[in-house]
């Protein structure tokens, strides 16, 4: 018994599109971090990132059964078609932003990679298991990085507590489940997203207090990027990411 | 000429990982297995090290290329993830060559750590050329996916590590 394709191809696409959209966006700093270690580490994660996607993609293709495959679909959709959470879409300000981004959407990774690791479906569980070491490390980094900034200068300090103000309203969509996806959790096959929250919260509170910095009061959180309506940025991003493979359709390297 | 699972895996260990040319792909684990049909055509299953390791594709034709070279008269290559690709599966002697090429190896992956430690639970790795144990962490991420980059406060000398994963 295999659940509703249609549904199942969605889920998908949420999960690769987080990474593909965060991996795209982590590439950016690439050549301009403020340390050459960063730089490094930066474009590491985000060919993390892009391999997730990849790999997701192409199952969410070869699921759907229509002939597209992960460059069909990462460069020949439109911000409409993608399913990715509005905060990986946001620019990626300054260290701040990106680091507490980071560490955001990182360790709701750990929580969705584990329990993705036990979904029913092989292929999506095998990839979950290989992902989540990844996004282990990658929260480590980005955590530690938090700490050190918002324990560190007045000014580091002072822009850490802007980042994690300023992405705050955005995190409220990762923990969203989408209406579509109950068959597939009753089926084992996903994961119900809501249930991450609590755990997540626990972790950040405790990241957050190391670092002296507050979370803000619960407040409007912003939505739309699950069901394709998006912010003004990514259609902006998708521009750059996309125009050599529409430029060059077919092209071979 | 139909070869033998063993000489096929012979074989493979002399297709080197093009990103550390002194493991080959066995020793590394990629290969987790290789059988041969009725009618000689090899089949090897390799799992990637990273899941954007760009490495991936090299290591896949590299492996088709050293069979049909040797006369395999046909191979496919098919990529599985499970189970995760680990460190731990690399051997005493493919660790005792990383460190003579002047990489640390790998130490064994902590069973459960806190997500945001600040201390590292392992140990640091000794400097794969003065061997001295006090060594530094310069970054988690190095050259490739795989490494780390470390400082040895002995000689001064910078090396990477292949990360524990």
């Amino acid at each position: 018994m295999h659940p509703t394709p249609p549904a199942f191809v969605e889920a998908l696409q949420r999960i690769g599109d987080d990474r593909l959209v965060l991996g795209h966006r982590t590439s950016e700093w690439c050549g301009h971090a403020p340390i050459l270690e960063e730089d490094i580490a930066l474009a590491n994660i985000a060919l993390d990132l892009i391999g997730q996607a990849n790999l997701i993609l192409r199952y969410a293709g070869s699921v759907e059964g229509a002939g597209r495959d992960e460059d069909a679909l990462a460069f020949f959709r439109e911000a409409i078609e993608f399913r990715n959470a509005l905060l990986c879409e946001l620019p990626i300000g300054d260290f701040a932003v990106t680091i507490v981004r980071h560490f955001f959407h990182g360790l709701y990774s750990v929580l969705q990679w584990e329990a993705l690791s036990r979904s029913t479906d092989a292929t999506l569980s095998g990839v979950a298991a290989k992902a989540l070491k990844e996004s282990r490390y990658h929260v480590r980094h980005a955590g530690e990085w938090v700490i050190r900034l918002g324990d560190g200068t007045d000014e580091s300090h002072r822009r850490a507590q802007e980042a994690v103000d300023a992405l705050w309203p955005y995190t409220g969509e990762l923990f969203m489940q989408p209406a579509d996806e109950a068959e597939l959790v009753a089926a084992g096959l996903t994961v119900d997203v809501s249930l991450l929250e609590a755990p997540w919260r626990a972790q950040v509170d405790d990241v957050l207090r190391r670092a002296t910095l507050r979370a803000p009061d619960a407040g409007w959180m912003q939505r739309g990027g699950r069901e394709g309506r998006h912010t003004e940025h990514l259609g902006h991003m998708l521009a750059e990411m996309q125009i050599v493979a529409r430029s060059h359709p077919g092209a071979q390297w | 000429m139909i070869p033998t699972r063993t000489e096929v895996l012979r074989w493979l260990d002399d297709v080197k990982d093009p990103e550390v040319p002194v493991l080959s792909v066995v020793e590394l684990g990629v290969v987790r297995d290789a059988t041969v049909d009725a009618d000689g055509t090899v089949s090897v299953t390799v799992t990637p090290t990273y899941s954007g390791c760009p490495a991936m594709r090299v290591i896949e034709e590299s492996i088709r290329d050293a069979l049909l070279l040797r006369g395999a008269p046909a191979v496919t290559v098919t990529t599985v993830y499970t189970p995760a690709w680990t460190t731990d599966w690399m051997p005493e002697s493919a660790r005792a060559k990383l460190e003579a090429y002047g990489i640390a190896p790998p130490g064994a992956v902590a069973a459960s750590e806190d997500l945001v430690p600040l201390r590292r639970a392992g140990a640091a790795p000794r400097c794969p050329f003065c061997k001295s144990p006090r060594t530094q962490l310069r970054s988690e991420f190095g050259s490739t996916a795989c490494k780390a980059l470390w400082v040895c406060a002995e000689c001064t000398q910078p090396f990477e590590q292949f990360k524990a994963i």
